[in-house]
């Protein structure tokens, strides 16, 4: 009997071996993608796979994890799990997540199928389709995890809807359009390497570890059940930087340019999640500030060493998001206080406690800069005045967030770009955005800007309430602040509810 | 200190998402199935056009010919998400390690004839790389095709293929007794062997086809339903015949699998065709189309399989075949 | 520093089924340190950390596939190494 195959070879045999060289067709008509981004691949076996899961492994392994999943979900709808949360504040985090993430990893989902198909190398081919199925895991459990909330409160009940027209919500759809209507191998770079690799941390932890220390535990056993397939989509990253880089000495200018745009593109998303840990959980559990100083300065610092020996740097401009660690989330905030109004979640200014834990956690800024104008809102709206802004804001037109950023070194003054194509001129929030923007005019001059689109009349009318309506927002619901909102309402009742009398069931339950 | 809140009266506000109350006609309480698939898909307002793709939109309706009003008008009767389908094949998995367990325990090997189990090397392995080609296909489905409802189950029947691929690779070094020679050979004679150039041709040919709903009806239904038949039910019965009955332990995920998958082809197409006359007309003439090139395909692997037999075999299947389409989808085929 | 460009870290679930894998771990990466966050344990260490089947399988009593791992893993950082005895990372800057 001959000797048993070891896990390398076993793995080998069942999937790059299945492969062939076409020779009825050409290799170029079944793969036409790999050309055009000028990426050079010379020899698609030195694919080293980043993991070695066989269909019957996977489907062993993510049975497991999904038979337990569901049955806390499951327990946790029964058990009306979401009175455990420390406050119905907390849910707008929530909102948050569904109406910005879930969509994102429907995204992925596609653009892994897409790679999945493209890329002529057996082993990258089901290292793809394995991501691309646990992206629709995800988006799938975080649907069935919130589908609860939705039950009980506001602002998730048409979350496909809005992602696709509200304001704030383009930000997360265009980084993703971004990424998908690029070539595979910007796709993977994008998606592998800078989001799934660089950054992935400070997505998932901050959602997860505020789910845990708030109560919510539907969403943290769904988080831990996601980040073991997030695992092996990180060693997918990182194999496929290391791939690029040794087939050919001309890919690195490409990938370098690759990194740079796409950190700053997901540094951009990151400050709706660092908004959130800052300012949405009531029980925090690290600032922003924080949580970029582990998961970018020191873990990014270990990586980028790693990727030295290939030529590969730092991304551009990452020395202003060591600035700008201590301003995005207060100016991200300031946005929503101001915008409420046409949100799909509540916000509130914070209280002397949080305020206080601002300050500890912000030496640098918080006290100086955003204490003040907070407490004067505070104030305001205590007088009867709360301030809504009544006019649409100026979006960067690269990474779309409203141009509330201010320069590196002087937070006193608002970051402000400008570029002209074609008889346009366009507007950037930082050199970052403009450099994207500089590389690929043709591209980013298409955007769907959500403010523009107010403006020329495609967004069901003239007035807030009309656009709101198209937007499938309930007014009087869905916005304003926290502390008038149904949510916060029906939170008291049931909260006080529990203290009395039980009645009967409610068959509705 | 938790108090009984069971019992409080805490009633939900609503049952379901909005999208999903839209589409069951009101606001009540919706399955994990609907609530996964329905309307996930983004329709509207793409930011960028893409770049390997001008002519289309991100997510596009015009990638193929069929046209539907509504793609959510398709449903899986399985009602796969990806929870039922990983539970449902982690059972069929487990069942199969304990068939591959006890083939090799029992040295099973040892009990075929000499004469078939050459036959299944050299008949049935080198079809792993046709099950590749599935794998690739509905993967090329998923990826372009429109609205989650069909591009969810191409994904789940991508991988099934590949899990197919990988059982037959199994089987490759279960009737070599473990030598990796069989699979070379099968590698060798796929890539050589004139009883398989028109199947590998073929599979090179839907690897360049462009209307992912043509691939769909030339892959799924037409060379997985003369395929499977052929091989799965109509080789395996005379493999047994002769000896190797214990191969059917082998495969029987792959034949399990061909009668499970059929139901949501079957009720794929018949959403399609019942939508418009065009589109009726249009599958049928794909259908008809690749039926005479797949017949061409495995007529070699029939007579390699059969002898004299081998045409009329595949005759057979390919009557079934009609009827099936018939009868399940509301076609008709040649 | 030389050992901060080389921290490698397995993070895992702190449950049931990963109680041995987390026992393994201690027992054959002296050097690795065990930090604790909410349903989560991280363990964090210089150069390389490995899971050892054999190991494993002592403490649970019963045969162990490496890739089990998959179900209690959280994150990790560092060049994965895999083979039939043993799952890990490492890094060698």
């Amino acid at each position: 009997m001959s000797r048993k195959l070891n896990l390398r070879e076993r793995y080998q045999r069942m999937t790059r071996d299945l492969a062939w060289e076409p020779s009825y067709q050409s290799k170029s008509d079944i793969y036409p993608q790999m050309e055009f981004e000028g990426i050079k691949i010379e020899d698609w076996d030195k694919w080293e796979d980043p993991f070695r899961l066989t269909m019957d492994s996977y489907w062993k392994y993510q049975a497991e994890k999904e038979r337990k999943l569901y049955s806390i979900i499951d327990a946790f709808a029964q058990n009306n799990g979401h009175m455990n949360v420390t406050d119905a504040r907390y849910v707008n985090a929530l909102k948050l997540f569904l109406t910005g993430v879930s969509p994102l990893e429907y995204a992925a989902h596609r653009g892994f199928a897409m790679v999945g198909r493209q890329f002529p190398g057996a082993g990258a081919q089901v290292a793809c389709q394995m991501q691309s199925i646990d992206e629709l895991r995800h988006v799938q459990t975080q649907i069935h995890t919130i589908s609860h909330y939705n039950k009980y409160f506001n602002g998730f009940h048409d979350f496909r809807h809005m992602h696709d027209r509200v304001w704030y919500l383009s930000v997360p759809k265009s980084f993703f359009d971004d990424a998908m209507s690029a070539g595979p191998f910007e796709f993977i770079t994008a998606i592998s390497f800078s989001f799934e690799y660089v950054l992935t941390n400070l997505l998932f932890m901050p959602f997860m570890s505020g789910a845990a220390f708030n109560g919510d535990m539907a969403t943290v056993t769904f988080g831990f059940s996601a980040q073991s397939d997030e695992s092996r989509h990180m060693t997918l990253g990182l194999e496929v930087i290391k791939f690029m880089a040794e087939q050919h000495p001309d890919n690195i200018p490409i990938i370098q340019g690759w990194i740079d745009k796409w950190f700053w593109r997901g540094y951009r998303l990151l400050t709706l999640v660092g908004m959130m840990m800052d300012y949405m959980l009531p029980k925090k559990v690290m600032s922003w500030r924080e949580a970029w100083e582990i998961y970018f300065e020191q873990n990014g610092g270990a990586l980028f060493e790693d990727l030295a020996r290939y030529g590969l740097r730092m991304p551009k401009y990452w020395e202003q998001t060591i600035e700008g660690k201590d301003h995005i989330t207060h100016q991200a905030w300031g946005i929503f206080y101001n915008y409420t109004h046409a949100a799909a979640f509540h916000t509130w200014m914070p209280d002397n406690e949080e305020m206080d834990w601002l300050s500890a956690k912000y030496p640098d800024s918080f006290d100086q800069y955003y204490r003040p104008r907070f407490e004067h809102w505070r104030e305001q709206a205590e007088a009867g005045n709360r301030f809504y802004n009544p006019t649409l804001p100026m979006l960067c037109q690269t990474c779309q967030i409203p141009m509330g950023f201010t320069e590196p070194g002087d937070p006193t003054t608002i970051g402000f770009r400008a570029s002209d194509f074609e008889g346009n001129r366009y507007h950037f929030c930082s050199d970052g955005c403009k450099d994207i923007f500089d590389n690929e005019p043709q591209k980013f001059c298409q955007a769907w800007m959500p403010v523009h689109q107010i403006y020329q009349g495609n967004c069901g009318g003239a007035t807030v309430p009309e656009v709101l309506d198209w937007y499938h927002l309930n007014f009087g619901v869905d916005n304003f602040d926290y502390e008038q909102s149904p949510d916060k309402k029906n939170w008291d009742k049931w909260k006080g509810q529990a203290a009395e009398e039980p009645e009967a069931p409610d068959e509705a339950a | 200190m938790q108090i009984d809140i069971k019992t409080a009266d805490i009633k939900p506000i609503r049952n379901t998402f909005d999208h999903v109350a839209r589409r069951l006609g009101k606001d009540k309480p919706a399955s994990r199935y609907q609530e996964a698939t329905f309307d996930i898909q983004p329709e509207t307002n793409f930011h960028y056009r893409p770049l390997w793709d001008p002519e289309h939109l991100l997510y596009d309706r015009r990638r193929t010919a069929i046209e539907m009003e509504d793609w959510y008008t398709f449903r899986d009767p399985r009602q796969y998400y990806y929870g039922s389908w990983t539970i449902t094949r982690s059972r069929q998995q487990d069942h199969m390690e304990k068939n591959f367990a006890f083939f090799e325990k029992r040295r099973l090997v040892e009990v075929m004839p000499a004469e078939w189990r050459d036959k299944v090397a050299t008949l049935l392995v080198p079809i792993r790389h046709a099950e590749y080609t599935a794998n690739l296909n509905n993967c090329y489905m998923s990826a372009y095709g429109y609205g989650t409802a069909i591009t969810q189950a191409c994904l789940y029947a991508g991988l099934d293929h590949l899990g197919i691929a990988q059982y037959l690779t199994r089987i490759g070094l279960a009737v070599g007794d473990g030598d990796t020679a069989v699979l070379d050979a099968a590698k060798v004679a796929w890539i050589g062997d004139e009883t398989w150039q028109p199947l590998r041709k073929l599979c090179e040919d839907l690897l360049v086809t462009k209307d992912w709903f043509e691939l769909f009806v030339a892959q799924n239904l037409v060379l997985d339903g003369l395929l499977y038949p052929l091989a799965y039910d109509r080789f395996d019965r005379v493999i047994s015949r002769h000896g190797g009955s214990a191969l059917a332990m082998l495969t029987d995920f792959a034949l399990e699998w061909f009668g499970e998958s059929s139901r949501w082809v079957d009720a794929t197409l018949k959403t399609a065709a019942a939508e418009s006359d065009q589109n009726k007309a249009q599958i049928e003439q794909w259908a008809n189309a690749w039926s005479t090139r797949v017949i061409e395909a495995l007529t070699p692997i029939a007579v390699a399989e059969f002898g004299a037999e081998g045409e009329a075999t595949l005759a057979e299947i390919r009557a079934e075949l009609v009827t099936r389409a018939k009868k399940k989808s509301g076609l008709d085929l040649q | 520093m030389a050992d901060a460009k080389n921290m490698v870290y397995l993070a895992l679930q702190n449950n049931e089924d990963a109680r041995p894998i987390i026992e393994a771990i201690e027992e054959d990466n002296p050097h690795a340190v065990i930090n604790h966050f909410p349903a989560m344990v991280k363990i964090d260490a210089v150069g390389k950390l490995i899971v050892r089947r054999e190991t494993v399988e002592e403490k649970i009593g019963r045969e162990w596939d490496p890739q089990e791992i998959h179900i209690s893993l959280v994150s990790l950082s560092g060049n994965v190494i895999e083979d039939d005895d043993e799952f890990g990372v490492e890094r060698d800057n």
